[in-house]
């Protein structure tokens, strides 16, 4: 299951493959990062097909995470659409509703707590 | 009849003892010229037997020899009109001796008249003593006035010290006020940032924390490798503790910074100017303000679009007071999009741009809101101390009038101010490189 993680800040990306380490060794997860929205839309231009879910912060600079979550709805429709997580600092009911509206599959909150994302992404992939 | 030119001479000498008795010019003179008053008597009786018109001529002499020698001295300069009046007497004297010398007969013929021309000379001294005697009492009265005036003038004069003691007095409290005021809006301003520097301190603190709990997996796994003999196993999983433990410490680094800009912004302003990013400066503040306000008004949001100019020279400033201006006039941006948007407008965007760039000699970080605008008729005094169009409570209304001090008076800058109302709003801040 390929994964895309978006997040401005470089160190999720080693914190991500360390946590995800026997995941990643036993081939069940591959993960990829983008430091942007922006970086993340050109790479789901290219990989689009193989990119199954894609987790993303909501405040990031430039374009945040929500219009993200909006433009991956409207440009990558071709089914199966990928799942959509959203991580924020501000667990508020303002994000999740919005995020909940522009088509995001589930909510995180910062600090993320790694045994319930394993959890969610089993859900995920038994589906 | 000369026996007028020796009154004359005498009742001068007299009157000048008069004038000198009361000054300190009467140990010089006093005696001097009570002899010499004497003397004139004595020279008379001893001049008389002298031939018809030559002791006129004699005394005529005599008299303006006086006079000369009172016009040479500087200290008779105040009775110097009186002593003048005396010529014409001295001339008629003078005249009159000699017409007696060269013709006694037209001179007796005549005598009435030179007699009385004589008595006309004398006569004309007394008038003018009497006339100076009334300026001097005019005089006298003059400076009996300046007297009671110049005590007037030091009564004032003291009354006026006094005021200016009081008035300074007043300024140094005044200044202790403000110095306070400066305090409580810095930390009101601090105030509104904790929320801000909370989240800014999360980030790192939940690297520290995720790193530290993955460590100590992996500290697990390697005791596993090493059970199982696969060293060079274990040896991989030994560099990434390494690895982490070095994340642990950029990052509780990453929170112990931000604390430290949080202390400097807290306390009294050190005015020691140091080169500074302004770039580095203008983007913490701006997250910090950010982060402020979602952390009272959770629903808002807004764009930020930041042109820095990468190529941007550092410039010496004081950071902490240029933050605090940078933090100011974000916290009023974004406060007036927050305004804008709960106006209900359709399809409204809240965006704040910050722009960095060198202008010339200066340094020109522009902050530019798409919020309420200013209205024309307030321009004049947005910069105005205490003035503040936020309702009672929300505002110091210092924060403007003490940016305005910290960029004009500290840093020799410029805050320029374009707005339109209900449209945008931009505050052009121009330090000196």
């Amino acid at each position: 299951m390929k994964i895309l993680v978006v997040d401005d800040e470089a160190d999720v990306q080693p914190l991500f493959l360390q946590r995800f380490r026997k995941e990643i060794r036993n081939n069940e997860i591959e993960f990829n990062f983008a430091q942007s929205g922006e970086a993340a839309l050109t790479f789901l231009h290219d990989k689009q097909s193989e990119v199954v879910l894609i987790l993303s912060d909501i405040n990031m600079p430039g374009m945040s995470g929500l219009e993200l979550l909006t433009h991956i709805r409207e440009d990558f429709d071709t089914p199966p659409p990928p799942v959509v997580m959203m991580i924020t600092a501000y667990g508020d009911e303002e994000n999740h509703r919005q995020a909940m509206e522009k088509g995001a599959d589930d909510f995180l909150t910062k600090p993320l707590d790694f045994n319930l994302l394993k959890e969610k992404l089993k859900t995920f992939t038994e589906q | 009849m000369y026996f007028f030119i020796y009154l004359a001479g005498f009742l001068l000498l007299r009157r000048i003892i008069k004038t000198v008795k009361l000054t300190p010019l009467h140990v010089k003179w006093g005696s001097i010229l009570n002899i010499a008053s004497g003397i004139i008597w004595v020279l008379f009786i001893a001049l008389s037997k002298l031939p018809d018109g030559l002791d006129a001529l004699v005394s005529a002499a005599l008299l303006g020899g006086i006079l000369y020698y009172f016009l040479q001295e500087p200290d008779f300069k105040l009775v110097r009109p009186y002593i003048i009046a005396h010529y014409p007497l001295v001339g008629i004297t003078a005249i009159s001796g000699l017409v007696e010398l060269v013709s006694s007969k037209f001179y007796s013929e005549n005598d009435d008249y030179f007699e009385l021309a004589i008595l006309v000379g004398f006569t004309w001294i007394f008038a003018r003593w009497a006339s100076s005697k009334k300026q001097e009492e005019e005089f006298k009265l003059v400076n009996q006035q300046n007297i009671v005036l110049d005590k007037l003038v030091a009564e004032r004069t003291a009354e006026l010290q006094k005021q200016r003691d009081e008035l300074q007095e007043t300024v140094k409290l005044l200044q202790t006020t403000q110095q306070q005021l400066i305090q409580s809006e810095k930390l009101a301003s601090l105030g509104e940032l904790t929320a801000g520097i909370a989240h800014e301190i999360q980030n790192p603190l939940n690297f520290v924390n995720n790193f530290s709990e993955v460590s100590m997996e992996l500290i697990d796994e390697m005791g596993e490798e090493l059970e199982k003999g696969d060293a060079e196993e274990a040896m991989a999983i030994a560099n990434d503790i390494k690895q982490n433990l070095e994340k642990i410490r950029h990052h509780g680094k990453r929170a112990d910074g931000i604390v430290k800009g949080m202390l400097q912004h807290s306390r009294a302003s050190s005015d020691v100017q140091e080169p500074t990013n302004v770039n580095n400066l203008a983007d913490e503040y701006l997250r910090l303000a950010y982060h402020g306000l979602r952390a009272k008004d959770k629903s808002f949001n807004a764009e930020m679009v930041t042109h820095f100019d990468d190529a941007l020279p550092v410039v010496n400033i004081v950071p902490q007071d240029v933050g605090r201006v940078l933090l100011n006039m974000f916290n009023n941006a974004f406060y007036a999009v927050q305004q804008k948007q709960k106006s209900g407008l359709a399809g409204y965007k809240p965006t704040i741009e910050v722009s960095t760039q060198k202008v010339d000699k200066w340094l020109e970080i522009r902050v530019k809101d798409n919020g309420t605008g200013i209205p024309d008729e307030i321009k004049d005094k947005i910069l105005q101390p205490f003035f503040t169009t936020k309702p009672t409570g929300e505002g110091t209304g210092l924060g403007l009038s003490l940016s305005y001090d910290i960029i004009v008076k500290a840093h020799n800058g410029q805050i320029d101010i374009d707005s339109k109302e209900g449209e945008y709003t931009v505050f052009i801040v121009k330090l000196p490189l």
